[in-house]
């Protein structure tokens, strides 16, 4: 009995005290920590350590891979026939050419010569034409599949031909997913075996994975001879691991941990590539309200929320479109909607709304960001009358609920593009499509998404379509489009040659010590 | 054969001071606060403590002490709710099965028997993905859970006066069962029952703030001690007031009322 109030103290003081133990580090740091010395900045093996936030334990299986961040590391063992540049154009890669027929039907691929795989044997037609049957039937990217399935392969000595059904303006987007595997080889899961600038050497579950410089590789060899990954599945293990020095390259990191590195790395910032917004359910009251959502789009100051979220870093955007997609970002469509209160006030009351209402923001409870960007926008949003509550729900629930049966009015997340085509962004907000997450029912803006498949359009009317499509968006307000969140990258000053890509890889064959 | 607890019972003294001073915060931040718990200031992010600041600002510039307050409010209007309510079923269904037994009896000792064997937080965490998130199904899990805890002691202290001869007396005397149910017994069992009390205000306290840390209680832009601290726990380096400050005021709020049930507890046995 008389411990009872010291043992409830204790407990409050645990409770308090457990925060500090979040950052906890697994079992098997005893034996990471030799690891440390290879990766200093005077490291005389030409290798880095990168860290990642999680284990490759989808599949290494080209075809089978479904997380970004395996993606991620594997981009750097497979290619396809043409991968795609930093810039988001498409060179060729196992190809040695890609001639387009002017009808847009007939793709022709000459294979380059002396290509080898990882395992020493070299890369023929047959291999490639293996590759496009094998992905057509066993890949669980159905967009590529569907792609795939209007495609005819055939071989002719050296020269790969494609033949679709009808001119589709993002093969090639497709194609360069097509990763190219040696025939018959069964063990892709388990030795992943590619053309890439980089070979697979092993992976320790949980632990790392380990890649090497591929000698024999066609293009530009990679100047590092070994990377490897180490996994972190816990955030704060990961930064603490990067600020002690053990690592030579982390990506994604917040302004936060940023803020908080100490160890004199070099810090790049560039975008995350992806449109986040309030999505606003177009199908519910008061969002099937144009004038409630441009009200909105009013009410909120949007630098204001990334000036408190992200001290200012990331880029603004104003459709559903990121910036890296420099073909089809009009910066000018970010400014569409002024913080403007008055403005607001004036079209809630034309809207019937003359005392505001409440809704509800879901916010993934994962992805900090987010919430915290629905936590300002919440707040700048009672400045119009306006109130909003934020709900927290886990990534499942999120993604069961929200995203596939629309049972939200609002929520903050962010969109990216799967492959990289304007399609990729803006087929999903064609009223009938199934992924229309937010109900948006728009005739103009599916007969100009419509006119973008049209294959006898030039590529700059194709643009221009596109274009048509993002300012429809922005114009009827479909959504409260807020920014493209900056991404952070720290990494050992020694290293030159970091390359911001629009998709989400880290290309290491370009990474190279200082000389 | 006790020892007699001589002079002043400092617990008392201690824990009632203590949670009349915290009782008197929370009553104020009802009324009044600093700054707006929620206005956001991007050019006061994390301020360090100081005059204008008394606990300093978050990572939105919002003023802590007045988020502290707002925070303890919810917190504790919260586990006032979890107990009022708890204690009263708890307290109807133990004197019912106290004093008439039998199978009724056995059947809800064993229910609540059977929910005391799961740790609070996990069936809470339950009942609340089931009802969905937010202060009144946080507020209803929590008192479901509490229930067994008063329930078992109040059918305890009944089962054994029903045997007592005042208790007896007053039956031969042909008094309504009501009547010696709440004014014969029940007032010999508040000894036991206050202290329980003051506890199951603390636990209620703990459990909203551990069901707020993890997320599935109270929801941002509104303020709860749990919630600021789970939100603190990023900026730990940076801005250790922050984690200090809230934590401190959960130490505060339940040593003062541990404190009083310490007292209460020494008052009976002594």
């Amino acid at each position: 009995m008389k411990h009872r109030s010291l043992a409830i103290f204790l407990a409050a003081a645990i409770l308090t005290c457990s925060l500090c133990a979040c950052g906890g580090t697994t079992p098997e740091t005893p034996a990471s920590s030799d690891e440390i010395v290879p990766s200093s900045p005077a490291a005389p093996a030409n290798e880095i350590t990168v860290g990642i936030a999680q284990d490759l334990d989808d599949s290494l299986d080209p075809y089978q891979m479904t997380a970004a961040g395996t993606r991620e590391v594997m981009f750097n063992v497979f290619e396809g026939l043409v991968k795609p540049d930093s810039d988001g154009n498409f060179v060729c890669a196992v190809a040695s050419d890609a001639r387009i027929s002017d009808d847009g039907l007939t793709y022709t691929f000459p294979l380059r010569e002396g290509v080898v795989f990882h395992n020493g044997a070299p890369c023929t037609a047959d291999d490639v034409l293996y590759s496009f049957e094998t992905c057509a039937a066993t890949s669980v990217t159905s967009a590529l599949v569907t792609a795939l399935s209007a495609a005819h392969v055939s071989a002719e000595g050296n020269t790969v031909t494609v033949t679709l059904d009808a001119p589709n303006p993002d093969f090639l987007s497709y194609v360069a997913s097509v990763y190219i595997v040696p025939k018959d080889y069964a063990g892709q899961a388990a030795q992943p075996v590619g053309t890439g600038p980089f070979k697979y050497v092993s992976r320790s579950v949980q632990e790392n994975v380990i890649l090497e410089k591929n000698g024999d590789y066609y293009g530009t060899p990679a100047s590092l001879d070994r990377v490897t990954y180490r996994i972190f599945e816990d955030n704060n293990a990961l930064f603490t691991a990067l600020n002690g020095g053990a690592l030579d390259l982390v990506a994604h990191l917040t302004v936060d941990q940023v803020n908080n590195l100490t160890n004199g790395y070099t810090v790049l910032e560039g975008t995350m590539n992806l449109v986040q917004a309030l999505y606003l359910n177009n199908a519910v009251a008061p969002f099937d309200d144009q004038l409630v959502r441009q009200a909105l789009c009013y009410a909120v100051d949007v630098p204001a929320m990334m000036e408190l979220t992200a001290a200012g870093h990331g880029v603004r955007v104003g459709s559903s479109m990121y910036p890296a997609f420099g073909k089809y970002f009009d910066a000018s469509l970010a400014d569409a909607y002024p913080h403007d209160v008055e403005k607001a006030k004036e079209l809630l009351a034309q809207a019937g709304y003359a005392d505001g209402f409440s809704f509800t923001i879901i916010a993934p409870s994962n992805y900090a960001p987010h919430v915290d960007a629905a936590t300002v926008l919440a707040e700048q949003l009672k400045e119009v009358g306006v109130t909003a509550e934020v709900q927290l729900v886990d990534w499942n629930t999120w993604v069961s609920d929200v995203y596939g049966n629309r049972n939200f009015e609002a929520t903050v997340c962010g969109f990216d593009a799967s492959s990289l085509t304007a399609s990729a962004m803006l087929a999903r907000w064609v009223s009938d499509n199934g992924k229309n997450m937010i109900n948006y029912n728009n005739p103009a803006y599916d007969e100009a998404y419509a006119k973008a498949q049209d294959p006898s359009l030039s590529e700059a009317e194709q643009t221009e379509q596109y274009m048509e499509c993002l300012r429809l968006l922005s114009e009827t307000a479909a959504n409260v489009y807020t920014q493209d969140l900056a991404d952070f990258v720290a990494i050992n000053p020694a290293l030159e040659g970091f390359t911001f890509y629009p998709l989400y890889v880290i290309d290491m064959s370009l990474l190279h010590f200082a000389a | 054969m006790k020892k007699k607890t001589t002079g002043i019972n400092s617990f008392l003294i201690s824990g009632a001071v203590l949670s009349a001073l915290m009782l008197g915060l929370i009553l104020l931040g009802l009324v009044w606060t600093p700054y707006s718990p929620t206005a956001m200031d991007g050019a006061a992010k994390f301020q360090p403590p100081s005059p204008a600041h008394l606990l300093g600002t978050d990572n939105f510039g919002r003023d802590i002490f007045s988020r502290v307050l707002q925070g303890a409010d919810a917190t504790f209007l919260i586990a006032l709710c979890v107990v009022a309510v708890s204690c009263t079923l708890g307290v109807l269904l133990g004197s019912l099965c106290g004093y008439y037994g039998g199978l009724a009896d056995l059947i809800l000792t064993r229910i609540c028997d059977s929910i005391t064997a799961f740790p609070a937080v996990l069936l809470a965490l339950v009942i609340v993905s089931l009802t969905g998130r937010g202060k009144a199904n946080v507020i209803f899990a929590l008192s479901l859970l509490f229930i067994p805890s008063f329930a078992r002691l109040t059918r305890g202290e009944f089962a054994r006066c029903r045997e007592l001869n005042y208790v007896k007396s007053a039956r031969l005397m042909g008094v309504s069962t009501g009547r010696i149910l709440f004014r014969h017994i029940l007032p010999n069992t508040l000894p036991v029952l206050l202290p329980a009390v003051t506890i199951g205000f603390n636990n209620a306290i703990l459990s909203e703030a551990s069901m707020s840390f993890l997320g599935i209680g109270v929801q941002p832009t509104e303020a709860s001690l749990g919630l600021m601290l789970s939100d603190s726990q990023t900026y730990l380096q940076s801005a250790p007031w922050y984690a200090l400050c809230t934590g401190g005021a959960v130490v505060l709020l339940i040593l003062g009322f541990s404190l009083l049930s310490e007292g209460l507890q020494r008052r009976k046995d002594g």
